[in-house]
């Protein structure tokens, strides 16, 4: 294992980061505080709660899992992507280290800083909301869970961008339209029954519910449920990248 | 001698199906210093990139310090530093924090002190906190070369290492190559200057079409190939070489003043003292003559369009 390798890439990353502070921290910070005025304040006052749960406080899982799945997704594929797209790629190439080297130094970086912004956002909800968190060590394992397998979502999709619309159209198309479908802002129950079985097809749901189950103890599905499915995308992403540094796809000529 | 690389049956088909190696067989010397020559697009960016790890090889099989570069990828990258051709750096990293990168990178300890020896013996010292972007062409090319060694390589790539660098730097560049080899590395390089070659290699393989046409020592390749010619000015021009000396390889140049005669050197008989008889019997009478040897680059020209012709055929 090339230790000093996984570090160096993960410290060039989280430079990279360092370089770009403001923006990589506030923006986040400020859409998350918007979200809270237009959906908090606004709906709010509409709706008062949501199983037991007061509605603002209600949002606030499903809005870290927004921020977590956006920001690991483009991080981690902006991370990748670049080096390919100035030709820096040919160092890692030709270095003496692992796919799975390259992969933890990378995704690592990638889920670290999205794991930091989640709990900053976290952080700054609590100014907003009264907030609880039922479960400390489940909060923690979806956070770092979900941060990571959409870190390698976001490395494969690097890898398979061949410029930069590609890179964008998939938080775009997919994450975000998931992620507002999948729950964030109401409970799957207050649904139609027709819609609530079309919802059990959009993976975001189980994330949603088994992070807000780790705060207040509402689910949409059981966390059973929700665990495996996280875990299936990891390896599912896991195998993907596998298959990519065996075969050289979109890497080696 | 100790072959450091060894290259057998090497070949590589593009995705495009374009076949840029056929069949390489190729061993490189440990300490040596190898000029890789050929035109564009014969294939020694790919043969390179192959060795690296950046291509993969369609056929063939490759060892580096005896580790097979596919299985044993690990043992043999390591011995490996790489200066591409395509000057690829980052642009917002520091010059000192890409070096000590590659170092990271290649598993080696963090040492501020190689990382400055590297930076100093490239003139790089004094730009070290600079962020790369803010440099012109020639110290890109030279943060590449720091890159490199910055893991303290036991082989070294130069992919054009001077293309693009003026001739005060390009002279530092060869004392730098000359400074490594001295301390038992081994260098492949290819250069589209010859005489860079010609001044610098031990030996030389020329590539053309994807195809390894000769490879040789420097200096066996041009005492096998080098040509002489004696060229002899004229008193009187001619328009055309008479028939009495159609049998000679005569060539008439500058407007019909000079008279080139082209003998190999390997020859037992060069035919000079035929020539000087025929021409004097013809009444071609000459002011001055010189001779010259044929340059790597002449030698190198000559094969390739020999390759081309075959090929042709
Ligand atoms: N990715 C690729 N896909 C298809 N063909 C390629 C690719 N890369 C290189 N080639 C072709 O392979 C051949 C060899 O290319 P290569 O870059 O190895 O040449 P070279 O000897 O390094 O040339 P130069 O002196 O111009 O650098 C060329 O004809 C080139 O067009
Ligand atoms: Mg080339």
């Amino acid at each position: 294992m090339n230790w000093r390798a996984v570090q160096a890439i993960y410290i060039f990353e989280m430079a990279r980061t360092g370089r770009t502070l403001m923006q990589s921290i506030l923006s986040p910070v400020l859409s998350t505080s918007l979200y809270f005025v237009v959906f908090g304040a606004a709906i709010g006052t509409r709706i008062t709660e949501i199983e037991g749960v007061q509605y603002g406080a209600f949002i606030v899982p499903g809005l870290i899992m927004l921020l977590l799945l956006t920001q690991s997704v483009m991080n981690a594929s902006f991370g990748i992507y670049f080096p390919k797209f100035i030709g820096t790629i040919y160092e890692l190439l030709s270095a003496p280290v692992s796919a799975f080297e390259i992969v933890l130094g990378y995704v690592g970086a990638a889920a670290t800083k999205s794991i930091v912004l989640g709990l900053i956002v976290l952080a700054t909800s609590a100014l907003f909301v009264p907030i609880k968190i039922a479960h400390p060590f489940w909060m923690l394992a979806f956070l770092v869970l979900t941060a990571l397998t959409f870190s390698l979502f976001g490395f494969i999709i690097g890898i398979w961008a061949e410029g930069f619309e590609k890179l964008q159209i998939v938080p775009l198309l997919f994450i975000t339209p998931l992620t507002f479908l999948g729950g964030t802002f109401y409970s799957v129950n207050v649904l139609p029954p027709f819609w609530q079985t079309v919802t059990l097809f959009n993976p975001v749901v189980y994330l949603v519910s088994g992070f807000r189950w780790s705060f207040y103890e509402v689910a949409d599905v059981h966390v059973e449920i929700s665990l495996a499915m996280t875990l299936l995308f990891l390896f599912a992403c896991l195998a993907t990248v596998w298959w990519i540094f065996r075969t050289g796809y979109r890497l080696k000529n | 001698m100790q072959n450091v690389i060894s290259i057998a049956g090497l070949s590589k088909t593009y995705a495009t199906g374009f076949r840029a190696l056929k069949r390489i067989d190729l061993d490189i010397r440990k300490g040596e210093i190898f000029a890789l020559l050929g035109p564009n697009g014969a294939g020694k960016t790919t043969l390179i990139g192959i060795v690296c790890g950046i291509v993969n090889a369609t056929e063939g099989r490759i060892t580096v310090g005896g580790h097979d570069i596919v299985h044993d990828y690990r043992a043999a990258r390591a011995l490996i530093g790489l200066v591409p051709q395509e000057l690829h750096t980052d642009a917002f990293e520091s010059v000192q924090a890409t070096v000590s990168f590659s170092r990271g990178l290649w598993g080696k300890p963090h040492d501020p002190a190689i990382v400055e020896k590297v930076l100093r013996q490239l003139s790089l010292w004094d730009k070290k906190d600079e962020r790369i972007m803010t440099l012109s062409g020639g110290m890109k090319r030279r943060v590449m070369i720091a890159k490199a060694l910055a893991h303290e390589p036991q082989i070294l790539f130069l992919d054009e290492p001077t293309a693009g660098v003026d001739v005060e730097l390009r002279k530092d560049m060869w004392q730098v190559v000359r400074d490594l080899r001295a301390s038992g590395v081994t260098i492949i390089l290819t250069t589209h200057y010859i005489e860079e070659a010609e001044e610098m290699a031990d030996r030389v393989g020329v590539i053309n079409n994807g195809e390894l046409i000769v490879v040789e020592e420097k200096a066996e390749l041009m005492r096998k190939l080098g040509r002489k010619q004696l060229t002899l000015y004229l008193q009187k021009p001619l328009d055309a070489i008479p028939p009495a000396l159609a049998h000679h390889r005569l060539a008439l140049a500058n407007g019909g003043s000079e008279l080139v005669f082209t003998y190999d050197t390997q020859a037992g008989r060069t035919g000079i003292t035929a020539l000087l008889s025929d021409l004097s019997e013809a009444g071609i009478r000459f002011k001055d003559l010189q001779t010259t040897q044929s340059s790597l680059e002449d030698i190198f020209v000559g094969l390739v369009r020999q390759g081309n012709h075959a090929g042709a055929k």
